[in-house]
């Protein structure tokens, strides 16, 4: 009877869900689903982590390569992210070039990479002017249930944090880079930003962590990224309902909340692999 | 409907190179608009603030593909067109934003299984485009007299490291400052549609930028 109704008329099936302050699956308006994350799986890749939000499973691996810098940045190595949804996930995406989705989440993860400075590219320099680290970071979304910004960047900074790169030096006689394997040391991650995406229902109630069904039927949607100090790495609303700024306070304040609960998170995991 | 409409707006007149230096607080650069100066699409604007200019186009309701179409509602269809190279990513993703503003105005459910498609062309680029292009679109809009519940503007505000705020920035405030912030407003409630940020800003600032 549930399930004929919710076909027919899903709107109205959560409507009555919001009325009573709650949500199909359970939660409350504010409430995050189970967040776990799984670092160092991918033995291949340089650094990686596997974040699951609920459903929501997101793959980040990490690549270093050598590259050489550009003219007017000799000192400044890269990270290149790119998000890529594939048919697997979801079956409103289909197999080819990426599509409008996956480019906006790219872009969106380039961007909190760029805002937040996560990694000071300095730091990948290893001879000004002839060779830098180039990151490739890999975000593959193995199973789509809403939220996919939140889970693309917790992946993206577990995965920096696992990232483990080789000492290099310059030969000074052949002008070749030697790379020494056995002495690694981890990436200096300076700040830690976390997202926290909401979905605006009926141009007034605001629900944390919308899943796939709940961002369908949403009128909107807002990602604020934070980090640890409050400050604001990306506020991105891409249209949709309005906003007051009152909501806008409490979105916030959700965010700063969310952020300690995500840091605990990390920390504990991070802890739990040091000793190898 | 067939004569040119050209709007003038000086809001403290000051020459819009950018060069001459503007002082804190609410000074917008020389901004200019022009309606129904191309003759194919249903609707066209070109708006200027300072030196940045877009060209906007609006084609609808028109046929959509099957595909696409939405039982209920009208698809809108955002295409940006960079000044020079081929549209990218970045372009994707400025779509998205101005595709989602517009969806929240335009009153789709009037022209059910019907495309709204806008085209906007970078003309040149001196700063604030992003907000430039809102604007261009909402004006191209209300030309193609396409039905909105409301109209929207764009404005773009830099904050520098000591924490001033300049609206409407040219390229070289955009590269010296610490954050620069794009909003959405409406005209009816002044709630805000659409926010896209770049930069490092605490919440303080943000409040302080949106009022």
């Amino acid at each position: 009877m549930a399930a004929g109704f919710k076909t027919v008329e899903p709107l109205e099936y959560y409507r009555r869900f919001l009325k009573e302050n709650c949500r199909p699956d359970g939660r409350e308006l504010g409430e995050f689903r189970t967040t776990t994350v799984n670092i160092g799986s991918i033995s291949t890749a340089d650094g990686s982590a596997l974040v699951k939000l609920g459903n929501t499973t997101v793959i980040c691996g990490v690549k270093a390569e050598f590259a050489a810098p550009s003219t007017d940045a000799p000192d400044k190595g890269y990270v290149v992210p790119n998000v890529d949804l594939p048919p697997l996930c979801s079956s409103r995406f289909r197999s080819g070039p990426p599509g409008e989705e996956a480019q906006v989440a790219s872009q969106f993860i380039a961007d909190v990479i760029e805002n937040s400075q996560i990694i000071q590219k300095e730091d990948l320099c290893i001879s000004p002017g002839k060779l830098v680290w180039v990151l490739y970071c890999d975000l593959i979304c193995l199973d789509y249930d809403g939220n996919i910004l939140d889970a693309c960047t917790f992946a993206l900074l577990a995965a920096l944090k696992n990232v483990q790169l080789p000492e290099v030096t310059i030969n000074e006689e052949t002008a070749l880079a030697e790379v020494n394997l056995k002495k690694k040391s981890y990436l200096n991650i300076r700040t830690h930003p976390v997202a926290t995406s909401f979905a605006v229902f009926d141009d007034t109630l605001l629900i944390v962590d919308p899943t796939g069904e709940e961002e369908h039927l949403a009128t909107g949607t807002l990602t604020i990224v934070m980090d640890e100090e409050g400050k604001l790495c990306c506020l991105h609303k891409p249209g949709g309902s309005g906003l007051t700024g009152a909501k806008l306070q409490d979105c916030m304040s959700r965010a700063v909340t969310r952020h300690k609960e995500v840091k605990k998170l990390m920390d504990e995991v991070i802890k739990s692999m040091k000793p190898k | 409907m067939e004569e040119e409409t050209h709007t003038d707006a000086k809001i403290r007149a000051e020459n819009g190179t950018g060069s001459s230096p503007r002082g804190p607080g609410c000074s917008l650069r020389h901004f200019a608009c022009e309606q129904n100066l191309l003759s194919r699409p249903d609707g066209s604007a070109s708006f200027l603030q300072g030196d940045t200019s877009v060209l906007a186009g609006v084609y609808g309701p028109a046929e959509v593909k099957v595909s696409k179409e939405i039982f209920n509602k009208a698809t809108l269809e955002v295409i940006l067109r960079p000044k020079i190279g081929l549209p990218g990513v970045a372009e994707k993703s400025r779509e998205r934003l101005i595709r989602n503003t517009c969806e929240a105005v335009v009153l789709g459910t009037l022209h059910p299984r019907t495309s709204i498609t806008v085209v906007l062309q970078v003309v040149s680029d001196a700063g604030s485009l992003l907000a430039c292009c809102l604007n261009a679109a909402c004006m191209a809009l209300v030309d193609a007299g396409v039905p909105m519940r409301a109209l929207f503007c764009g404005v773009a505000c830099a904050l520098d490291s000591d924490g001033t705020l300049v609206l409407d920035p040219t390229s070289k405030q955009e590269k010296e400052a610490r954050a620069v912030l794009t909003f959405a407003l409406d005209s009816v409630e002044r709630k805000l549609l659409m926010s896209s940020t770049k930069g490092l800003y605490s919440d303080t600032e943000r409040r302080y930028s949106k009022s």
